[in-house]
């Protein structure tokens, strides 16, 4: 049985292709543009490809992300059931590593804090949906201030061990501190680290609020972020696992349910 | 203007002397500099009445914004800053006024402005400012009873006025009466937070919207949120807004609407009112320190 989980994203569309729950045949991944749903399509059409499969061939479709609705009941990808990231991401993070208890996804427009129970269900949750500074938006912004790439954000921090402490929590006031910093001659190695700190630091009041229990687990978009992880572990004192493919983990968690309702009917 | 350079954003800089005005007799000249965090004000008070202002956009390196913002202020009327008998420094880098003899926060000096500005009947200042947004409740002195402020995010702030008006490349002086050309209000904008406000807009345009209805969209959800700090301090007649926020008649007049309140007309610059309380109060500081008082 093939199943597909499909990640709708606030920048990213994700799919991932299932056999019997358990093999994953392909993964694909592409950027969300104007019109949702045929960016969605895009990227399930290309997983489609990948696996040499066609639509008919992939027995239940289950949808995840900001922009689920819009593949709901919708052709070509006709999602039959959609579900919320929370439980997505603790199904996925599940399957992938089992002793997980406490998930972190950070994503471009949203952070998340799970708590997993038996089998991958969802025992609590935690969300920042109303403000840029605790996602990967934040680091974005900060780069575009910085005039460096986003992908060199975490290298560049990694080479400075100096603390230097931001006031601003919100990403327009941020950009204006970060402006004030290079004023005041601050390294673009000292704004990268405390610009992923002072990121850290919001995450993990949010995920404390929840409380954590070993082992954790980072995904998301930012877990791919190298410069984000040495904080968020000082932040909550303990080691995290970043699994190989973290953008994926949501829509994996995704076709990880459509094999389970496929198999009870 | 900044059509140009593309920077909508940059607001005009401006200085006055009043022209009437003589300080050669004066008793007592002070001085109140005013630094915000997007826009440092100074004012130089001669016997209690406004003399001279300048208003510019605070840069990089705080002191060297105070300097300059005082001396523009006393650009042409022969004073310098050593003539000022006593200088107060109030606002986001009030420490940093090297001048200054005293600083005060900025709450306190808002509703002594306020004060100055609109009168003995004023109860309630709205300060939109920069990077905060403060709601002052104060008595028949000009003296703070209550306050609230959001200083945390740039929803309901001038700073998020400035980044939308970018993104629309409509001129910050210019946006709000923009946003009043709609025939009918839209929805305000459902983001709370500027940047994803900002991506919603950009969806919105992209629909098709007009520019003026995309920023009556966007005013209207700052309104919103100028309320809800407003309803929570509670308001009181009579109600005034302060701060550069207060020129954006696309704020005001919908505020007005929403909360069924006619603010007072401003007989000054409002975005003087900090420093002007800054320079009252120092006007007392030297009283009380001559033995005056």
């Amino acid at each position: 049985m093939i199943t597909a989980g499909v990640d709708v994203g606030a920048k990213y569309v994700k799919t991932v292709l299932l056999e019997d729950g358990k093999k994953v045949l392909t993964g694909t991944i592409g950027p969300v543009g104007f019109d949702v749903s045929k960016s969605a399509t895009e990227v399930f059409e290309k997983a489609l490809l990948n696996a040499n499969l066609k639509r008919e061939q992939i027995n239940q479709v289950v949808a995840t992300g900001m922009g689920r609705k819009s593949v709901h009941q919708t052709p070509p990808i006709n999602a039959r059931e959609i579900v919320p990231e929370v439980i997505a991401d603790a199904k996925g993070t599940h399957h992938l590593i089992p002793t997980v208890k406490t998930v972190i996804d950070v994503g471009a427009e949203e952070g998340r804090g799970v708590k997993v129970g038996e089998n991958g269900g969802v025992k609590d949750f935690v969300i920042n949906e109303r403000c840029a500074a605790g996602a990967g938006t934040f680091i974005e912004t900060m780069a575009r201030a910085l005039e460096v790439g986003v992908e060199d954000m975490g290298p560049l921090a990694l080479k400075s061990t100096n603390v230097i402490p931001m006031n601003a929590q919100c990403c327009v006031f941020a950009e204006s501190e970060v402006v004030t910093l290079i004023h005041s001659k601050i390294s673009k190695e000292d704004i990268a680290k405390a610009i992923h700190d002072a990121m850290a630091s919001r995450i993990a009041s949010m995920v404390l609020r929840m409380g954590v229990e070993k082992d954790v687990a980072l995904i998301g978009g930012v877990a791919r972020n190298t410069g984000f992880l040495p904080p968020l572990k000082k932040e909550l004192n303990t080691e995290i696992i970043v699994p190989e493919h973290p953008e994926y983990v949501g829509a994996l968690g995704a076709a990880m349910l459509a094999f389970e309702m496929e198999g009870q009917k | 203007m900044s059509e140009e350079s593309g920077e909508f954003w940059r607001w005009r800089e401006y200085r006055h002397t009043q022209p009437s005005m003589d300080w050669h007799d004066a008793k007592i000249i002070t001085g109140g500099v005013d630094i915000g965090s997007v826009g440092s004000k100074a004012v130089v008070m001669v016997d209690g009445e406004l003399y001279a202002y300048s208003v510019m956009r605070t840069g990089g390196v705080s002191e060297e914004t105070a300097i300059k913002v005082t001396n523009w202020a006393l650009e042409g009327t022969g004073l310098k800053t050593e003539n000022l008998h006593h200088v107060v420094g109030t606002g986001y880098g009030r420490v940093n006024v090297p001048f200054a003899n005293k600083t005060i926060t900025e709450i306190a000096c808002h509703a002594r402005g306020a004060h100055y500005i609109y009168g003995p009947t004023v109860r309630t200042v709205l300060d939109i400012g920069g990077q905060d947004c403060k709601a002052i409740r104060c008595d028949d002195k000009g003296k703070v009873m209550s306050f609230l402020m959001n200083d945390k995010c740039a929803a309901g702030t001038g700073r998020g006025l400035e980044v939308f008006a970018d993104l629309i490349r409509i001129p910050i002086e210019e946006v709000g009466k923009v946003s009043l050309t709609v025939t009918e209000e839209p929805p305000p904008v459902s983001n709370t937070c500027v940047i994803f406000a900002k991506a919603e807009s950009v969806a919105l345009l992209r629909q098709g919207w007009p520019k003026e209805r995309v920023a009556a969209a966007y005013h209207l959800a700052m309104v919103d949120r100028i309320i809800d700090l407003l309803t929570k301090v509670g308001i009181e007649k009579d109600f005034v807004i302060t701060g550069g926020v207060a020129k954006n008649i696309g704020i005001v007049s919908r505020l007005e609407r929403n909360l069924g309140i006619k603010p007072l007309e401003a007989k000054l610059d409002p975005i003087l009112a900090g420093a002007l309380g800054a320079a009252l109060f120092a006007k007392a500081l030297y009283e009380k320190q001559i033995g005056l008082r």
